[in-house]
C-alpha cells in the first residue's frame, strides 16, 4: 500500500511534469519579481526615513499592521482594486516584505557604533559617502540577514496567490485540495518545501561565507 | 604671527540645559600653537571643539579659521581639511589600516603611489611598522596602536589645524605617557597648529604651549602653563591647581581617594 503510493507519486511525475515545472517557473518568477521590486523600494524608504526616529517609527508600524493582516484577507482586499492575478500578487507580498526589509534594514544602520560615524562625518565625508563607504558595508549583515527572511517568507505566502489566480506552486495545492487528490497535494507540498529549504539552505551559506570575508 | 583660530562672542546652547555650554566665548589662537582646553565634564570644552568643524553650529558670533568666517564655507569641504582625533577613536572596522588612514586621500583622488608613500610615512611617524601593520584591521590592533592609527589618520592629508577630544582618555597610564610625548615631537616636527581637548590637568599643562581653562562654558583662563601656575586667574583655577597637586600626593601615598 505504501510502496503503492509512492507510485502514483512518481506515476504521476512522470505523466505531469511539465506541469509541475511551469508551476515552479511560475513562483520563481513572482518571487524574483517581488523581491526585486520589494528591495529597491524598501532601500529607497529607508534611506528618506533612516534620519528621522519619528519617519522610522511610523513607518515600521504602519508596515507590521500591514504584514499582520491574514494574506487571503489582503488579497480580497485588493481583488476590487487590482483584479485578481498575477500582479495583484505581487503588490501582496511586496507590502509584506516591507516590515521584513525596512525593519533589518533601519536596525542594522542604527548598530553601527555612533563614533565611528562621528569619525567619518568629522573628516569629511558627505552623505553618500558616509551611507556607501561605512553605514552600508556595516549593516549588510542586518541587511542580508532581512533579505533572507523576505525571501523564506514570499515563497511561503506566494503559494496562496493560487486563490487569486496567480499561478506558482499553489495551484497544485489547491486543485489537489479540491479535488481531494492526495498525490496533487502531495506535490504541491514538496515544491513549496523543498523551494523553501534550498533556498534557505543556500542563504545560509552565503552568510557564512560573508562573515568569513568580514574578519 | 597670524591667527589660526578665532572665536569672537560664540554662544551655544543646547535645549533643556540650565546654562549655556559655550558662554561669549573671545579667543585667539596663534598659528603653530598647541592649545589644550582644560576643564570637567560638562564644563563646554568639547562644544567648543566641535563648532570649529561645524559638527555643532554655534547659536551666536562667529569662528573663524585663518581669517576666513567658517560659516562661509561647506562643512563637508571644511572639515577635509582639519584633522579630527576622538577618545573612542572611531576606526573602520572594516577597513585595513591602510584603507583607514587613506581615506581623506581617496576621497581628495590622490593617486595610488601618491598614498602609499603618505601611509608609509605616516606608520612611521606614530612608530608602527608599515609592513606589519599596514594590511590588519582594526580589531587587531590594541588600544594603543588603534589610537596611533586614529592619529595618522587625521593627520593624513597634513592638515593645517587638529582638533583632538580627549584622544588618550580611555588608554592606559603608560601607553598615555608614550602618546603624549610622541603628540608633543609630531607638533614640533609639523608646527601645525592643535586644539587638544582634555579633563586631565597633568596632560593639559605637560602637552600644551598655551591652556585654556573653562568652566561652565565661560573661559577662566587662558595662558601658558608656567604662567597659570604663577597667577591662577581665580578661585576656579586655584581650585583646579590644588586638587592636581593634592591628588598627586595622595598618589604618592598610596591613597586612593
Amino acid at each position: 500500500m505504501v510502496f503503492g503510493g509512492w507510485y502514483l507519486v512518481i506515476e504521476y511525475f512522470i505523466k505531469y511534469h511539465s506541469k509541475l515545472e511551469k508551476a515552479l517557473f511560475q513562483h520563481l518568477q513572482i518571487v524574483t519579481i517581488t523581491l526585486i521590486i520589494s528591495i529597491l523600494l524598501a532601500a529607497a524608504i529607508t534611506v528618506l526615513i533612516m534620519k528621522s526616529d519619528f519617519a522610522s517609527k511610523l513607518v515600521v508600524n504602519t508596515f507590521s499592521v500591514v504584514y499582520s493582516i491574514p494574506s487571503l484577507a489582503l488579497f480580497a482586499m485588493l481583488i476590487p482594486v487590482m483584479g485578481i492575478g498575477k500582479n495583484t500578487a505581487i503588490i501582496v507580498l511586496m507590502a509584506y516584505n516591507q516590515f521584513l526589509l525596512i525593519r533589518n534594514f533601519l536596525a542594522g544602520f542604527h548598530m553601527v557604533d555612533k563614533a565611528i560615524i562621528e569619525a567619518a562625518v568629522g573628516m569629511g565625508m558627505n552623505d553618500w559617502q558616509l551611507l556607501g563607504k561605512i553605514k552600508l558595508p556595516l549593516a549588510m549583515e542586518a541587511i542580508i540577514a532581512g533579505i533572507h527572511l523576505a525571501i523564506i517568507s514570499t515563497i511561503g505566502i506566494a503559494t496562496i496567490g493560487a486563490t487569486i489566480n496567480a499561478g506558482g506552486i499553489g495551484t497544485i495545492l489547491f486543485d489537489g485540495l479540491r479535488t481531494q487528490n492526495t498525490v496533487k497535494i502531495l506535490w504541491g507540498t514538496i515544491l513549496a518545501a523543498g523551494l523553501a529549504f534550498v533556498a534557505n539552505g543556500l542563504l545560509n551559506l552565503l552568510e557564512k561565507k560573508m562573515k568569513k570575508v568580514g574578519t | 604671527m597670524s591667527l589660526a583660530v578665532e572665536f569672537i562672542n560664540v554662544t551655544k546652547h543646547f535645549k533643556n540645559a540650565s546654562y549655556n555650554a559655550v558662554d561669549d566665548v573671545n579667543l585667539e589662537v596663534e598659528q603653530g600653537e598647541l592649545i589644550t582646553i582644560l576643564g570637567t565634564s560638562g564644563c563646554g570644552k568639547t562644544t567648543l571643539l566641535k563648532m570649529v568643524n561645524r559638527l555643532y553650529e554655534p547659536d551666536e558670533g562667529e569662528i573663524r579659521l585663518f581669517g576666513e568666517n567658517i560659516k562661509n564655507s561647506d562643512p563637508v569641504q571644511l572639515r577635509r581639511k582639519i584633522g579630527y582625533v576622538i577618545q573612542q577613536v572611531g576606526l573602520f572596522p572594516h577597513m585595513t589600516v591602510y584603507d583607514n588612514i587613506a581615506t581623506v586621500p581617496k576621497i581628495l583622488k590622490w593617486d595610488k603611489k601618491q598614498i602609499d608613500a603618505r601611509v608609509e610615512e605616516l606608520l612611521l611617524l606614530v612608530d608602527l611598522d608599515p609592513k606589519e601593520f599596514k594590511n590588519r584591521y582594526p580589531a587587531q590592533l590594541s588600544g594603543g596602536q588603534q589610537q596611533r592609527i586614529g592619529l595618522a589618520r587625521a593627520l593624513a592629508v597634513k592638515p593645517e589645524l587638529m582638533l583632538l577630544d580627549e584622544p588618550f582618555g580611555a588608554i592606559d597610564a603608560i601607553n598615555r605617557n608614550n602618546l603624549q610625548n610622541e603628540l608633543k615631537r609630531i607638533h614640533c616636527k609639523y608646527q601645525k597648529t592643535f586644539l587638544f581637548v582634555t579633563h586631565d590637568i597633568n596632560e593639559a599643562f605637560k602637552l600644551g604651549t598655551k591652556v585654556l581653562i573653562m568652566d561652565k562654558g565661560q573661559v577662566q583662563q587662558f595662558d601658558t602653563p608656567v604662567n597659570i601656575s604663577r597667577k591662577p586667574a581665580n578661585e576656579f583655577v586655584n581650585f583646579l591647581l590644588e586638587s592636581a597637586i593634592n591628588s598627586n600626593q595622595s598618589w604618592s601615598l598610596g591613597d586612593g581617594i
